[in-house]
């Protein structure tokens, strides 16, 4: 139906498009990581900074994950099965962190629990330092990737619908045992991939823990903070080796994303 | 299925999660930036860097949208109605601006198309850097809310027009382009709410000029360095209600398409 | 014995599922609660199994109230139109499942999960998942699943519905010599009539949140107590303003006193089925249906000239949709 050349200017439209915003600056990060040779790369690779910025992302990601998956699945299971009520309310809420700049997400942290914040106050007197320390950090993580696990649920939990759950209640089953061998497993897929994109938010936050932070370096540092030090301080091999490692998860995120997709049609699973 | 005690821990917990995690920093950020009255949020927001800050953030945002919903459609095509080597790969890449960090973004932008570009095209501390810095970004949105849409297409409905005498624009205009305007206008929606809070990508290639390419997000976090929370709380509702208020409008405008769109 | 809904009221915000419903079924019958969609026989079915609270009333099982009590404990089986398969489970798995729930012994389990495979004709697909099953085999699993914790009572929700037109006729059949072996209590919801009349003891037919008529099918078609039911159960034309069975119609090609005079606009071969449509005065839809043995049908042909007049019992078109069920 379309003209042969008119197909292929598209084409090339498009991969031209793609490949000057994505490809190429993505591509760019390998090139300049390794542009002075492999010693700088490894050097930094094994740097007690850049180590100690690595185990701060990490542990942050490591906490907030499985919290916003315990706490997504409960929250979609109140919305679609229990339909509580206000869960209209509570969901905005749930969506909130997508539509908020990392930065507002910060401040709003700040407010709350710095020395002079509402809660900050009190347990600054207990000495306990939550901003410019590490627990402030986990807040911050754990508030702009909370969302995923919920989103990805509730549709899901919608479409595999109450049949099954309502069989194993007439067969008997406790509550209990209906969720963890029933309701779970057939949303599996959709927990997955709700976790997967929690912890790539997680792993690539960048403002809100930078606010909340105060970019100490060697101190309270997460990996995106450290590329951005160090490019401030004109080690670019520095930054760029940290910023390709990063952009390596990210790569493997996307293609256990796809994987996914791929293997919820062969089962035939509803998303 | 009602079942009354123990709904009402995972109730509890689940409301008492969100509400420590994201309603009391909400609530604190509407009270700094509200309680000292209006005249000191509007003097907030009137601060010359600030305002020219707010209207810098809003104009790119509103063209990086409608670049978006033009190239976002065509890639949205290309990748349904077209095959060709290495489609799928193309596919998944578009995926990558969701999981790849913000900053990592932002620096690799600047590294090839700043001063020291191979390429000798230096757009850096430059708006039209800002802009390509949050095409990268948004890119997923628009290409996304749109493939399903042209999977879902009737292409009897086309072969029918055509049959019918009408020519491929034409097609595209009547037939095609109503089905996936509901796709084009909630993904320029949500690229238009991203771009304007948008921090990692922007900070390093802005170059952060105040009157020329200093963003909101990066005008924000100036303040709250310069010790001004209630300021910076001000600017933040404001962004936050502007970010808000585009989502619902572009949220009404996708339904009433979709409804005109049968 | 047996099942005793009383004075069953449902509501689902505005709409009224169930008003006031009282059925009994007796212990070891198969019965069928037969209706349109939205007549209320679905909403009766999960109630009696306790997965709707009905706003009013009482539902008995086996002599005992179990109105307050939660599906798992009143013994009931379920199987659901669309199966309702876990299908991350193993066939095995699946009917083990209300067994296991039950902590019986796994010796006990591995010889009722393969006596029950056998019973439903599933020998040998015991490790198969229910992706790999048809939608027969599907809901032969799902009834074996049921049956494997002996329920005092069986409860069917439309269980063919979701198959094509000859595996389900082949179930039904199938369904029918299960309960002759098994003699559990059994009810079945369907809209599908013919299904109901072929396998039932009795039928309860259902419209518009109300049991209209609870009789033997055969009572059912031969003494139908409203309009809505003889139309429902059977095929019905107007002849004379009287609703007739179109193969309670006598033709003839000569005139008749009292007949009413009309010609053959169409005859329509069915093979053992012929169906003859009729143009008359005053009539909108008059058809007649002969069997293709009868000697008249070689006489009839578009143009013919015909006197049509009823033998049997009509029921006045007139009559009111909403008479009190009439148990036979």
């Amino acid at each position: 139906m379309r003209a042969k050349p008119v197909k292929w200017g598209l084409i090339a439209v498009a991969l031209a498009y793609l490949l000057a915003i994505l490809v190429i600056p993505v591509g760019a990060v390998v090139w300049r990581a390794f542009q002075a040779g492999l010693d700088p790369v490894t050097e930094t690779l094994t740097s007690d900074l850049f180590l100690h910025a690595m185990w701060l992302t990490l542990v942050c990601t490591l906490i907030a994950v499985p919290l916003n998956t315990i706490f997504g699945v409960m929250f979609a299971m109140l919305v679609v099965r229990r339909r509580m009520r206000g869960r209209n309310f509570f969901s905005l809420f749930a969506d909130l962190p997508l539509a908020l700049s990392p930065v507002v997400i910060g401040l709003s942290l700040v407010l709350v629990w710095g020395i002079h914040g509402w809660f900050g106050g009190w347990f600054f007197e207990h000495g306990i330092r939550i901003i410019f320390s590490l627990p402030g950090m986990v807040l911050a993580t754990i508030f702009v990737s909370l969302p995923f696990v919920v989103r990805e649920v509730v549709p899901v939990l919608r479409a595999v619908g109450t049949e099954q759950e309502e069989a194993a209640e007439v067969l008997g089953a406790s509550p209990s045992r209906i969720f963890w061998r029933i309701t779970l497993p057939s949303i599996k897929w959709g927990v997955a991939y709700g976790v997967i994109l929690t912890t790539a938010r997680a792993l690539g936050e960048y403002g809100a823990v930078a606010v909340v932070s105060g970019r100490m370096t060697g101190q309270t540092e997460t990996a995106t903070i450290f590329v951005d030090s160090q490019w401030t301080q004109f080690n670019e091999e520095a930054a760029f080796t940290a910023a390709l490692v990063l952009a390596v998860i990210a790569v493997i995120v996307v293609v256990a994303v796809n994987l996914i997709v791929r293997k919820e049609d062969i089962d035939g699973h509803h998303r | 299925m009602r079942r009354r005690g123990q709904g009402a821990l995972s109730l509890g917990l689940a409301v008492g999660y969100l509400g420590l995690i994201v309603m009391i920093p909400m609530a604190a950020l509407a009270w700094a930036g509200l309680s000292q009255g209006a005249a000191s949020f509007w003097a907030a927001i009137t601060e010359p860097e600030t305002l020219a800050a707010l209207q810098l953030t809003l104009a790119i945002s509103a063209i990086v949208a409608i670049v978006n919903a033009v190239m976002g459609t065509l890639i949205a095509w290309v990748l349904v109605r077209y095959r060709f080597p290495g489609r799928g790969i193309v596919d998944g890449l578009i995926d990558l601006p969701f999981a790849l960090p913000t900053i990592v973004a932002g620096l690799t932008l600047l590294a090839i198309y700043g001063p020291n570009s191979p390429f000798g095209v230096n757009i850096g501390f430059t708006r039209v850097g800002i802009a390509v810095a949050l095409l990268l970004v948004t890119l997923p949105f628009v290409v996304r809310a749109v493939q399903p849409l042209l999977r879902e297409a009737d292409l009897e409905a086309e072969q029918a027009a055509a049959s019918l005498g009408a020519g491929p624009l034409y097609v595209f205009r009547r037939i095609i382009f109503p089905g996936i305007r509901p796709g084009i206008l909630s993904g320029s929606g949500l690229a238009f709410a991203r771009a304007i809070g948008e921090f990692g990508a922007v900070v390093l290639i802005a170059g952060n000029l105040p009157f020329q390419t200093k963003m909101s997000s990066v005008d924000i976090f100036g303040l709250i360095e310069q010790d001004k929370p209630d300021a910076a709380a001000a600017v933040s509702l404001t962004l936050l209600v502007i970010s808000l208020a585009s989502l619902a409008l572009f949220d009404f405008l996708e339904r009433r398409s979709a409804r005109e769109a049968g | 014995m047996g099942i005793i809904a009383e004075n069953i009221t449902k509501r689902f915000g505005d709409f009224t599922a169930l008003d006031d419903v009282s059925l009994e079924i007796p212990s070891g019958s198969l019965t069928a609660l037969l209706g349109p969609s939205g007549s209320g026989k679905s909403t009766l079915l999960r109630v009696i199994a306790g997965l709707e609270v009905p706003d009013t009333g009482r539902v008995v099982i086996d002599d005992v109230d179990r109105t307050a009590d939660r599906p798992r404990d009143r013994g009931v089986g379920f199987v659901f139109q669309h199966y309702a398969a876990f299908r991350h489970m193993t066939v095995f798995e699946n009917i083990a499942f209300g067994l296991r729930v039950r902590k019986t012994p796994k010796a006990r389990v591995r010889e009722r999960v393969e006596e029950l495979i056998d019973l439903v004709q599933l020998t040998g697909m015991a490790k198969r998942y229910p992706s790999q099953l048809s939608g027969g085999q599907r809901q032969r699993m799902a009834l074996a699943r049921a049956l494997a914790v002996e329920p005092r009572v069986l409860l069917l929700d439309e269980p063919f519905g979701a198959l094509d037109a000859l595996v389900r006729r082949e179930l039904r059949a199938w369904l029918r010599r299960l309960h002759d072996e098994v003699h559990v209590t059994t009810v079945l919801v369907t809209h599908d009539q013919e299904e109901a009349m072929e396998v039932a003891d009795r039928i309860a037919v259902m419209d518009h949140s109300r049991i209209e008529q609870v009789a033997t099918p055969r009572n059912l078609y031969e003494s139908p107590a409203s309009a809505f039911v003889m139309g429902f159960v059977g095929p019905l034309t107007v002849l004379d303003g009287q609703q007739v069975r179109p193969h309670e119609i006598a033709l003839d090609t000569a005139p008749v006193d009292g007949a009413v005079r009309g010609f053959v606009t169409r005859v329509i071969h069915l093979g053992f089925e012929v169906r003859v449509e009729i143009a008359a005065e005053g009539h909108d839809d008059l058809w007649v249906q002969l069997s293709r043995h009868d000697p008249i049908v070689s006489a009839l042909g578009p143009g013919v000239p015909v006197w049509a007049r009823a033998v049997g019992n009509p029921v006045p078109s007139h009559a009111s949709e909403h008479d009190d069920p009439v148990a036979v």
